[in-house]
C-alpha cells in the first residue's frame, strides 16, 4: 500500500542566526491512507514547521535542504508554486490552531467554504450550494442553511473550528494535517471535535497528520505517534507501544511528565487556620447606567470558598466560567460588586485604596503568561525587590532576601541582575513566583500558572510550588482549567459554571464521585481519561 | 529522565534568547535612512552653532549701495572693529544689500532652536498628561475632549491671534506651534498606555503595593518612549515648517532677525529676477525637514517595527 504521505530525511535549514542549525533535522515517517498519525513535541521541536514544509507554506527565511516530501508519490519539494496551489485544499487541506483567525470575519462561513469550490471545481451555483449545506451537515453543525449564512463572530470557538474542517474537507483531499486544531478550545468541546475528526477521516479514510503536544489527545486519537525534540524524530511506532514502553529515555520524560487524573492524597489537617473565606463574593459587568440600559453580565456569582493554611484550593472550569474573575477579585486586582472576603479577621472587600495598599502584601498572584508578567525592561532583580521596598525595606537587604528567594526557587541567585528575556518560559514563571513570595503572602494565588507552559516544565513548576507549600505552609488558590493539573495540586476544588460553583468539595470526592452533571461531563472529557500516563511496562 | 536535562534545555534556550537579541544601537546603525537623516541634522546644527565663524558677516547689516547682486560677487568691506577684508557673496545680496549666505546659516539657529524647543515641550506636556489620561479612567474623558477642543484650533489663527495680543516673537511663535501638537502627543501616549496598563506585570506592580505614581514613571513611561521619541522628529520637522511659513506670512519672527522663512519673504517681491533669494533658504528647509523625517522614519522601522508594517 503506498502511504499517502512520505517524509524521508527531511532538514530543514534555520537562518544563520537562529538558536540552531536545522529546525528539522533528517525526519522521516509516513502517514498511511485512513490512519491518524500524531507528531508531538514541546514547543520549538519543529512540529509547526514540518505541517508548512508539507502545504508548501514555509516561511521564507526556512529552506528543506535534504529529502523529499511525497503526496501519494508525488515529491512536493520540487513541485512548481501553481501545482502546490492545485494540490492545496484538492488533495491535501490542512485546519489550524486558531479558528477565529483564520477564518474572514467578513466573509459568510458559506461564502468561504464556497471560495474552495469555485477555486477548484466547475460546478454550477445550486450545486455548489447543495454540496456546502451537505458538507455541513456532516460536520454536525445544526441547521447549515443558517450557518451557511453566518458571519465567524456569530460562531462559538468549537463550531468555527467545524467550519475550517468542513472547509478543510470539502474536496475530500487525502491528506488533512491538523495542526493543533483543539489547543485553544475547552475540553468538552475539544472533544467534540476529536470525535468529529476520527469519524469524518474513517468514513473518507483520509490520511491525517495530526500535530499536539497533549499526550491526553495523543491516546485518544492516534494510531502511530512521531516523537520530536528540537528537531529531531526520537520514536516513532504505534500509539500502544510507544505509550506502554517508550524505548526513548526522552519520550519515558515526556509521558511521566503529563499529570495523572488519579488524585493524590495529603492527609489534611482540620485544625488548620482558615486563610480566605469569601461569602456571596459577586462581581457584574456592564448592566447599563442611569441613562442607559445595558445587558449586566453575572462574571461571579454567590462564590462561597475557604481555603486552609497549607492547604490548596483548586477552581476548574472552562473559559468565561469566572474563575479568574473571583481570583481577581480576591487579590482586590478587580473590585467585586457584592459579597465578603475575610482574610483571617480581617473584612478585604471593603478597603478603601488607601487601606488596601497596606494590606497588598498579604495576598500575592502569578498570572499565566510568562512572558507577560515581567516588565522587560527592568532587572529580575529588580522586579522581585520592588514589593518589599514599597513596604519600606531597605535595597540592601531585600536584595538578600531575593538572592535566598531566587535560591528557593532553583534559579541562579547571582543572575539578578540579568533581564526577562534571558530566561526561558520556565524559569521566567519560577521568578514570578520568587516575587510573589517576597512579599511574605498569606494566601498566593497562581492563575493558570501553569497552562502555558510545556509538560515538562511544567512537571518541575508544580514540583516547586508543592515544596514551597510544604515549607512555607502557604495557603493556595490554584485556577486551571485543567483536570490533571488539579488532581495534583489540590486538596479541594470548587467547579465553576458561568459564573456559580456548582459544585465544591474535597478533590478525593469530586474525581472519584461527581455529584454535578457539569462535574461528570468535564471529566468525561478529558483526553486520555483512561490512561495512567508514566506506568510503563517492562520492554 | 530528570529534571537535570530539563534544566540544560531551559538555559540553553535561554542562552539562544540572549543571543538573538541584537542591542538596539546595532539595528539603529544597520538602517540607512538613520544613517543618513542623521548626519544631515548633525550637519545642521554644526552649521548652526558655529554660524559665525562660517565666513559670515552681520546678518542685519544692511547697505543700500550694493542690492540684490548675483551670488558669487566680491567686494572689500569694513568689519565692525574698523578691519578691511575680502568678502566673497556666495548667495547674492537682497533688496536691502544684506548678505544672504550669512542670513540663510544665522536662520538655521532660528530653525534649530524653533524645531527642538517645540519638540521637547511638546512631548514633555503631552507625555505628562497622555500618562494621566490613559491610566486615570475618569479624568480620561474630559482631558480627551479639551484635546479635541487644542486640536480643533488653527495653528496660524492661533499665531495670528497671539501675534496681535503679545506682539511678533520667538516665544509666541514656538507657543502657537506647540498648542495644536500636544493633543497629538497625548493621543499617542493615551493608547500606548492604554494596552500597556492591562498588561500581567503592571497588574503584578499594583498586587505588590507600589503606589500609582510610582507604577506610571517605572512601568508604564519606559513602553511610551519609542513611539514618542519617533514622534518628536516628526514634530521637529513640521515646526520647522511651520516657523517658515508663519515668518513668510509676516506673523512669525520679525523681519529683521534671519530666518529661513523670513529670507523667502524678503525675496518674494524679485523672485522673477532674482530666484536665489528664495531659492537658498528654501533648500536648507527642504534638506533639514527631509533629512529629520527620515530619521524619524528609520527610528520607528528601528525602534518599533511593528508600527512600520502598518504604513
Amino acid at each position: 500500500m503506498q502511504p499517502v504521505l512520505d517524509v524521508r530525511d527531511l532538514s530543514i535549514e534555520l537562518p544563520r542566526d537562529g538558536d540552531r542549525r536545522h529546525a528539522v533535522e533528517k525526519v522521516s515517517f509516513t502517514v498511511n491512507p485512513g490512519e491518524i498519525v500524531c507528531l508531538v513535541g514541546e514547543s520549538g521541536s519543529g512540529k509547526s514547521v514540518i505541517a508548512q514544509a508539507v502545504m508548501g507554506l514555509l516561511p521564507r527565511a526556512l529552506r528543506a535542504v535534504n529529502g523529499s516530501i511525497a503526496l501519494e508519490g508525488e515529491n512536493l519539494l520540487a513541485a512548481s508554486e501553481e501545482r502546490l496551489r492545485d494540490l492545496r485544499c484538492t488533495r491535501m487541506s490542512m485546519i489550524f490552531q486558531e479558528p477565529m483567525t483564520a477564518l474572514n470575519p467578513v466573509m459568510t462561513c458559506g461564502d468561504q467554504i464556497d471560495e474552495v469550490l469555485r477555486t477548484h471545481t466547475k460546478l454550477d451555483n445550486a450545486e455548489r450550494r447543495r454540496r456546502i449545506v451537505e458538507m455541513l451537515a456532516q460536520v454536525n453543525m445544526p441547521d447549515p442553511e443558517r450557518v451557511y449564512a453566518s458571519y465567524p463572530h456569530q460562531l462559538s470557538g468549537g463550531q468555527r473550528q467545524r467550519i475550517m474542517i468542513a472547509m478543510a474537507l470539502i474536496l475530500e483531499p487525502t491528506l488533512l494535517i491538523a495542526d493543533e486544531p483543539t489547543t485553544a478550545l475547552d475540553v468538552t468541546t475539544q472533544a467534540q471535535i476529536l470525535e468529529l475528526i476520527k469519524e469524518i477521516q474513517r468514513a473518507r479514510g483520509t490520511g491525517v497528520l495530526f500535530i499536539t503536544h497533549d499526550f491526553g489527545v495523543v491516546s485518544e486519537i492516534a494510531d502511530r505517534v512521531a516523537v520530536l525534540r528540537l528537531g529531531e524524530l526520537v520514536e516513532f511506532g504505534e500509539t500502544e507501544t510507544l505509550l506502554r514502553r517508550p524505548q526513548h529515555a526522552y519520550t519515558r520524560m515526556l509521558i511521566s511528565s503529563v499529570p495523572s487524573m488519579i488524585p493524590h492524597s495529603r492527609p489534611r489537617d482540620p485544625d488548620a487556620l482558615v486563610v480566605l473565606r469569601t461569602e456571596g463574593l459577586s462581581k457584574v459587568y456592564g448592566g447599563g447606567t442611569f441613562l442607559r440600559k445595558g445587558h449586566a453580565v453575572r462574571a461571579a456569582e454567590n462564590v462561597d470558598i475557604e481555603i486552609r493554611r497549607g492547604e490548596v484550593l483548586g477552581i476548574v472550569g472552562e473559559s468565561g466560567s469566572g474563575k479568574s474573575t473571583v481570583a481577581r477579585c480576591i487579590a482586590r486586582l478587580i473590585d467585586p460588586t457584592g459579597g465578603r472576603i475575610y482574610l483571617g479577621q480581617d473584612e478585604f472587600a471593603g478597603l478603601s485604596a488607601r487601606q488596601l495598599r497596606r494590606h497588598r502584601h498579604r495576598i500575592q498572584i502569578v498570572f499565566q503568561d510568562p512572558y507577560r508578567s515581567l516588565n522587560p525592561r527592568r532587572t529580575v532583580g529588580d522586579s522581585i525587590i520592588e514589593g518589599p521596598m514599597n513596604f519600606g525595606i531597605g535595597r540592601a537587604e531585600a536584595l538578600q532576601r531575593a538572592r535566598a528567594l531566587m535560591d528557593l526557587v532553583r534559579l541562579d541567585p547571582n543572575s539578578l541582575d540579568r533581564y526577562p528575556h534571558q530566561f526561558s518560559g520556565g524559569q521566567r514563571q519560577r521568578i514570578c513566583i520568587a516575587r510573589a513570595l517576597a512579599m511574605e503572602p498569606e494566601l498566593l494565588i497562581a492563575d493558570e500558572a501553569v497552562s502555558a507552559l510545556d509538560v515538562s516544565v511544567q512537571a518541575q513548576v508544580l514540583r516547586l510550588l508543592d515544596d514551597i507549600r510544604e515549607k512555607l505552609k502557604l495557603a493556595m488558590l490554584f485556577i486551571t482549567h485543567d483536570l490533571r493539573v488539579a488532581a495534583q495540586v489540590c486538596d479541594t476544588v470548587a467547579v465553576m459554571e458561568r459564573g456559580r460553583v456548582v459544585e465544591y468539595g474535597g478533590v478525593q470526592e469530586i474525581f472519584s464521585n461527581p455529584s454535578h452533571e457539569y462535574t461528570r461531563a468535564l471529566l468525561a472529557a478529558a483526553p486520555g481519561k483512561d490512561w495512567d500516563f508514566g506506568a510503563f511496562e517492562a520492554a | 529522565m530528570t529534571a537535570q536535562t530539563d534544566e540544560q534545555v531551559d538555559i540553553a534556550a535561554a542562552a539562544a534568547a540572549a543571543a538573538r537579541k541584537p542591542g538596539i544601537f546595532r539595528r539603529m546603525g544597520r538602517s540607512q535612512s538613520v544613517i543618513i537623516g542623521a548626519a544631515l541634522v548633525g550637519v545642521m546644527l554644526l552649521i548652526a552653532i558655529v554660524a559665525p565663524w562660517l565666513d559670515t558677516i552681520d546678518p542685519a547689516q544692511i547697505d543700500p549701495t550694493y542690492r540684490n547682486r548675483k551670488p558669487g560677487v566680491e567686494r572689500m568691506i569694513t568689519l565692525p572693529g574698523g578691519e578691511q577684508v575680502r568678502h566673497v557673496y556666495w548667495m547674492g545680496t537682497d533688496s536691502l544689500g544684506r548678505d544672504i549666505y550669512s542670513r540663510v546659516i544665522y536662520g538655521a539657529r532660528i530653525s534649530m532652536v524653533v524645531g527642538v524647543t517645540v519638540a521637547a515641550i511638546s512631548v514633555i506636556v503631552g507625555l505628562f498628561i497622555g500618562l494621566i489620561s490613559g491610566y486615570i479612567r475618569w479624568l480620561d474623558g474630559v482631558i480627551m475632549r479639551v484635546m479635541d477642543g487644542l486640536m480643533a484650533i488653527p495653528g496660524i489663527l492661533l499665531a495670528i491671534g497671539l501675534v496681535s495680543l503679545w506682539g511678533a516673537g520667538l516665544f509666541t511663535v514656538i507657543l502657537a506651534i506647540v498648542v495644536p501638537e500636544i493633543p497629538r502627543v497625548v493621543r499617542l501616549v493615551r493608547s500606548v498606555v492604554l494596552s500597556v496598563r492591562e498588561e500581567p506585570y503592571v497588574e503584578a506592580a499594583i498586587s505588590v503595593g507600589t503606589p500609582t505614581p510610582l507604577i506610571l514613571v517605572r512601568h508604564i513611561m519606559p513602553q511610551t518612549m519609542a513611539p514618542i521619541i519617533v514622534q518628536a522628529t516628526f514634530i521637529c520637522a513640521s515646526a520647522i515648517l511651520v516657523e517658515a511659513i508663519l515668518s513668510f506670512l509676516g506673523i512669525g519672527i520679525p523681519p529683521e532677525t534671519p530666518t529661513w522663512g523670513n529670507i523667502m519673504a524678503e525675496g518674494r517681491v524679485l523672485f522673477r529676477i532674482h530666484p536665489h533669494n528664495i531659492m537658498y533658504p528654501g533648500v536648507f528647509l527642504a534638506v533639514t525637514v527631509l533629512a529629520i523625517n527620515m530619521l524619524g522614519d528609520g527610528l520607528r522601522d528601528t525602534l518599533d517595527p511593528r508600527m512600520s508594517k502598518r504604513i
